[in-house]
């Protein structure tokens, strides 16, 4: 579904990225790991076509997007939330939702779907987006992903920052929406969400892949060595 | 207190054709970072329009050139940011040398079609004369500015194309992930934040002549209110439109002209030691 071949990225001089490579097959969920400033941004920022990929392709479903702009991107069917739960912040909650809709060009039900995903969402959708709280804008943030029906869903440390009571109804909805047969490409911090939630895991270390398996091997010694700060 | 009623329209007109400028300015700078020096042109160049229009329409000629300079100088804008703009988003200094130089060109090319000298629009018929101390070509250019900002507003929040607008200029990189085509919605308000500037000049044609130096005297002003009423803020930049009409215009009435400057610069520098992100900010948790 989406492949990396040999990614090398980087802002300005300061290469980010040294020849990453990965594959998420249709519904599967892969794991990026690492410790802070490794480049899993980097990783997902180049997938999406944000930043430009210096070496390397970026193939989904076939295609090569390693050229295409992001809002090209989206309508093949990748969708993005990005790190720090962002929203449009003097749109409503619906107005975020529309506008992605609309820009994405699917039917009005997209968004009743996304909505069903977050019915915390629907009491608040009159309310200006920049109000909410972070948790309530996290998942804003993904629903406003959904609207686009994706096939490959991007998540940058989605429960970064928030409340305990809305990570475990965000980690259940990665958990049903990875059910439903989507695929999904996540960066976390939390080993042990990692080990609930992926099919298959790979851990960045200064650019490089260091690691890369089944989640079953997650579990070893060698992998606390590396994820430790 | 007669006086005093009497520079009240006056300011009015003046404060509404700064908005109509500024709209376009604010939109520019709030969403891609640009500050367009040569805005002024465009400003120039409706003016003018309207000038060309005047034989041929008649009557008429203020209700057809209205029209037809918005999409003059909203072309110029167009073709202003696919050939050169574009190429310097995020290098707000070279964009500003750019269009300077973009704008003395224009200012030349006015010369050479039309001559040094000013010319003069004549005001339709309908339009002289007026009620009481309030004359009907002030008060067309108020009702105009009032209709643009209820048009923009709509536009904004109640369109498709005004909503994606919203959302690049609130988050850009956000928009881009979403789906909207970013450069798309830069180039609509090139268009009509330029187009805007041409009604503008349509409307400085009732008040006063004509001349290639036109756009010089209000782009400052203009810059003066997106800076007063915060980027891309409608609200803010119609208070500080009214706000900056009256205080020159009476500035103006009780001391002189260049006085009258120095007490709205004075004016505005003391405004902004308060509130240095203009009246209104574009405000939410995620973004502190």
């Amino acid at each position: 579904m989406l492949s990396v071949n040999n990614l090398d990225a980087g802002y300005g001089r300061a290469r980010v990225l040294f020849g990453v490579s990965l594959e998420v097959e249709p519904a599967q969920l892969v794991c990026v790991m690492g410790r802070n400033g490794v480049g899993k941004t980097t990783l997902l920022n180049t997938v999406m076509g944000v930043l430009p990929a210096t070496a390397g392709s970026v193939t989904f479903e076939g295609r090569d997007v390693t050229r295409l702009p992001p809002h090209e991107r989206v309508r093949l069917g990748m969708a993005y939330v990005p790190q720090g739960h962002e929203s449009f912040p003097q749109l409503s909650v619906l107005g975020n939702l529309q506008v992605t809709l609309e820009a994405s060009g699917g039917p009005q039900e997209a968004l009743e779907e996304a909505l069903e995903t977050f019915p915390r969402l629907k009491p608040l959708l009159k309310r200006r987006a920049g109000f909410l709280s972070g948790g309530q804008q996290q998942q804003l943030a993904i629903a406003r992903a959904l609207v686009t029906r994706p096939k490959l869903l991007i998540l940058d440390e989605p429960t970064e920052g928030i409340q305990p009571s809305i990570i475990i109804e965000i980690e259940e909805a990665i958990e049903r929406l990875h059910a439903s047969g989507l695929s999904l490409l996540l960066v976390e911090q939390y080993l042990d969400l990692a080990l609930r939630l992926a099919d298959r895991f790979l851990i960045l270390d200064a650019g490089h892949v260091v690691h890369s398996g089944a989640a079953e091997e997650l579990r070893g010694e060698e992998i606390h060595r590396l994820l430790a700060v | 207190m007669e006086a005093f009623l009497n520079q009240l329209p006056i300011g009015l007109s003046i404060g509404a054709v700064l908005l109509l400028i500024a709209l376009g300015l604010t939109f520019t700078f709030g969403q891609m970072g640009v500050i367009n020096m040569a805005h002024g042109e465009f400003i120039m160049a409706g003016a003018y329009t309207a000038y060309l229009l005047q034989d041929l329409t008649g009557r008429m000629a203020v209700i057809v050139a209205l029209p037809v300079a918005f999409l003059v100088a909203g072309l110029m804008g167009l073709i202003l940011e696919r050939t050169a703009i574009r190429h310097f988003y995020g290098r707000p200094l070279d964009t500003l040398l750019l269009t300077w130089g973009v704008s003395l060109v224009l200012q030349q090319l006015a010369r050479d079609l039309f001559g040094a000298p000013n010319v003069q629009v004549q005001a339709p018929t309908w339009l002289q004369g007026g009620i009481g101390p309030l004359p009907y070509n002030r008060l067309f250019i108020f009702a105009l500015a009032l209709a643009t900002v209820v048009g923009i507003w709509a536009y904004m929040n109640r369109t498709g194309q005004g909503r994606r607008m919203q959302a690049v200029m609130q988050n850009r990189q956000l928009a881009a992930v979403s789906g909207i085509n970013t450069g798309q919605v830069d180039q609509r308000t090139f268009f009509i934040g330029s187009g805007l500037a041409g009604v503008a000049g349509v409307a400085l044609t009732l008040i006063g002549p004509v001349g290639p130096a036109l756009g010089t005297y209000y782009i400052v002003d203009a810059f003066l209110v997106v800076v007063a009423g915060g980027l891309g803020q409608l609200r803010g930049a119609v208070i500080a439109a009214a706000g900056l009409g009256l205080l020159n215009s009476y500035a103006e009435f009780w001391s002189d002209a260049s006085l009258a400057k120095v007490i709205v610069f004075a004016a505005i520098v003391a405004f902004l030691q308060f509130r240095p992100q203009g009246l209104f900010v574009l405000r939410s948790r995620a973004l502190t």
